[in-house]
């Protein structure tokens, strides 16, 4: 993984652009769930990923190692959702 | 008020050169799925390998002595911008799959970053692709696929990928990273193939 991050200046956001069109597909609000990542094993908010949105769908990367931990594709009669670099998302709910 | 009219700027193009859905744009936008990679030219390398694993490398300055096409092209991307009259320098795919034996029918392209994009074969033969290493007259920047991307123009960009580091040849055809993800496996702007299914 190449060291760009002087490139990506105005490229990248957080993880809670995922907020928003997540609500199709979840539930509950997917940024206040926290991602393993598969690659690193480093734990964190989903709130806290780097999401790069200027790109042909959503893809969210492990902040610690730069990692696809999350992709999302909204196209106009289907969602695709990819959590093949998430070894999970844990959800808090009320008890 | 514009002084200039918008009128005079750029070439005015006949609607028939703008595949379905598309708009036309006169800036180049940079669309990323990741980190920027920074490839030096000592440490470049572009491989392809075929479906029985056998490999042929270039160095940089092995592809710099290759002989150089210009070509100017229109580029169509799925996020629905294109731009015409795109001028870059590049060898062809001809010339470097021209001493590499294959029964493959498709390819996929990798690139530094890890980035892949699936294609037939074919597209990539017969004038149809380059490994492209100058935009404009210019060294191709990073932001762009630099120091080299492959140039598929006849196929949405993103087939054409930044970055690019070698071909994998195989049987089979093997999605790749949008491709997985809903978009086409062939991705023809003329026939509006965006998504699968399309
Ligand atoms: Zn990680």
């Amino acid at each position: 993984m190449g060291n760009g991050t002087d490139g990506d200046l105005g490229q990248v956001v957080d993880g809670n652009a995922l907020a928003g069109p997540l609500t199709e597909v979840f539930a509950v609000d997917i940024t206040t769930a926290r991602a393993r990542c598969t690659s690193c094993g480093a734990t964190g908010p989903v709130a806290a990923l780097r999401v790069y949105g200027r790109a042909p769908a959503l893809v969210a990367r492990c902040p610690g190692c730069a990692a696809v931990v999350l992709r999302f594709n909204r196209t106009p009669t289907a969602a695709w959702l990819d959590l093949q670099g998430a070894t999970s998302l844990h959800f808090p709910l009320p008890g | 008020m514009a002084i200039v009219s918008p009128g005079f700027r750029g070439r005015p193009r006949p609607a028939a050169d703008l595949p379905p859905g598309q708009y036309p744009t006169e800036d180049f936008p940079v669309l990323s799925a990741g980190p920027t990679p920074r490839v030096t030219h000592d440490r470049w390398e572009f491989t392809i390998t075929t479906e029985t694993g056998a490999k042929h490398h270039w160095s940089w300055r092995e592809v710099m002595a290759l002989p150089a096409e210009t070509v100017t092209v229109d580029l169509h991307c799925v996020t629905r911008w294109s731009k015409f009259g795109t001028t870059w320098q590049g060898v062809s795919l001809d010339t470097l799959l021209a001493d590499v034996d294959t029964a493959a029918d498709y390819a996929v392209a990798h690139s530094y970053g890890g980035y892949t994009t699936n294609l037939p074969l074919e597209d990539l033969l017969d004038g149809q692709a380059w490994l492209a290493y100058r935009y404009d007259g210019d060294d191709l920047t990073p932001e762009h696929g630099g120091p080299a991307r492959l140039l598929v123009p006849h196929l949405y960009l993103w087939k054409s990928a930044k970055w690019v580091r070698g071909l994998r040849l195989g049987l089979e055809d093997e999605p790749g990273f949008w491709e997985t993800l809903g978009y086409h496996d062939y991705g023809d702007p003329w026939r509006e193939q965006r998504y699968q299914g399309d």
